[in-house]
């Protein structure tokens, strides 16, 4: 989805603001937090595209406004209410009003299960362009990418396709690649000088050039 | 952030309410156990973080055909040192070179190698990095007190799929004698990243 997590590329966010000697957590809750997450994941078989998408789906003004634990938090608690193994109700008893991510805009049904490939169709030094597809649901093609034409400079692993993982829970293999493309290409006379950015991009979503 | 004050000397902010909630809901249900979390949480905070990316780099530094199998595999070499886990199963390493920098970022979402460098801090998580890494990386370096000179070709790594990434930093100079574990006590975090040289 051309969601507000597809933070590549925009503008306005200001300086990056660096903490020293920054600790691992900052309160307990967050700690809590990430463990509880790894363990609720597991419990209910939730993958990590699902996850990702439940944080995709949080309201963008609560996304850019809560730190990255909150988002797990968000996150699972989303993804335990939808599978019904707690209720917005049991949450809301303990906690007052708990904000929950929005539901998905894409059913399963929508996503159209295709078959694996292994085989990678791509090497090293091609040419590609990706696809300037807009899905609405989960996808890991940043849109600052996309219509972009680049180069394969690595093969890397044959691993699931995130849409069929996320919205099907379906494990279906596609191969991936590092793809550079020029600075120019991307942000044309906005460019840096001598900066080329790699993008790690599944193979369907390149096509040859 | 709560307007809730009540009496209690430090209420619990918002955020931690909704944590303590879930948590306890959980645990209450058995779908996780208090163990599981202690445990994780005592791995994150103690064993898994900047630390063993240093030696991984101090190896490579100090032995050529460990960072020859380190760049050719990332995952398997780090293996040898005992170190992997979650988010650490496509390590590639990528190596500064006099003509080359390399830096990390994910713009989807904070995709980071935990067994590495432990759990990302929160600049790489925010919106700041993650936007304008791949825009403005020279400029962003240079406010982060990182400059790179225009001659040096930037190679921004924005991790959207499986891959993570660790950067191999230049050994410094005048270290020809140090010991592997004085090398490893020289290597940042941010130095990995590539926010540093």
């Amino acid at each position: 989805m051309d969601g507000v997590h597809d933070l590549g590329g925009m503008q306005g966010f200001g300086p990056v603001e660096v903490e020293p000697d920054e600790p691992t957590f900052h309160d307990e809750w967050e700690a809590r937090t990430f463990a509880v997450a790894g363990g609720a994941l597991g419990a209910g078989g939730f993958n990590t595209p699902m996850f990702r998408h439940a944080i995709e789906r949080m309201d963008p003004g609560h996304y850019l406004t809560s730190s990255y634990f909150e988002h797990w938090l968000t996150a699972v608690a989303t993804l335990l209410v939808e599978a019904g193994m707690i209720s917005k109700e049991e949450l809301e008893a303990r906690a007052g009003t708990f904000a929950l991510s929005r539901p998905a805009a894409v059913a399963a049904d929508d996503v159209q299960l295709v078959s694996g490939r292994d085989t990678p169709r791509f090497a090293i030094g091609d040419a590609v362009r990706v696809r300037d597809e807009h899905f609405a649901g989960h996808t890991r093609c940043p849109r600052y990418v996309r219509g972009r034409q680049g180069v394969v400079v690595r093969v890397e692993p044959v691993v699931p396709i995130p849409e069929l993982e996320a919205h099907r829970n379906e494990k279906v293999l596609d191969p991936t690649y590092g793809v550079r493309f020029d600075a120019t290409e991307l942000w044309s006379d906005a460019a840096e000088a001598n900066a080329p950015v790699h993008v790690d991009l599944y193979e369907r979503y390149l096509e040859p050039v | 952030m709560s307007d809730e004050h009540g009496h209690h000397p430090e209420p619990l902010s918002d955020v931690e309410r909704r944590a303590r909630a879930l948590e306890e809901l959980l645990i209450d249900k058995g779908i996780v156990s208090s163990e599981f979390i202690d445990q994780v949480v005592e791995a994150y905070a103690q064993d898994i973080g900047p630390m063993n990316g240093a030696k991984v780099v101090a190896r490579a530094w100090i032995d050529p055909e460990y960072k020859e199998r380190l760049l050719a595999d990332g995952s398997a070499a780090i293996a040898e040192l005992g170190f992997g886990g979650p988010e650490g199963d496509h390590i590639v390493a990528v190596e500064n070179t006099p003509d080359v920098h390399n830096v990390v970022v994910c713009t989807l979402c904070s995709c980071y190698p935990w067994p590495v460098l432990g759990l990302p801090p929160n600049w790489y998580k925010s919106p700041p990095y993650r936007s304008r890494m791949v825009r403005e990386p020279r400029a962003v370096l240079a406010e982060m007190g990182c400059d790179v000179p225009d001659s040096v070709e930037i190679r921004v790594w924005d991790s959207s799929a499986e891959v993570r990434y660790l950067v191999l930093p230049a050994r410094p100079p005048g270290t020809d004698g140090a010991s592997e574990d004085e090398l490893a006590g020289t290597v940042t975090r941010d130095a990995m990243i590539g926010v540093a040289r």
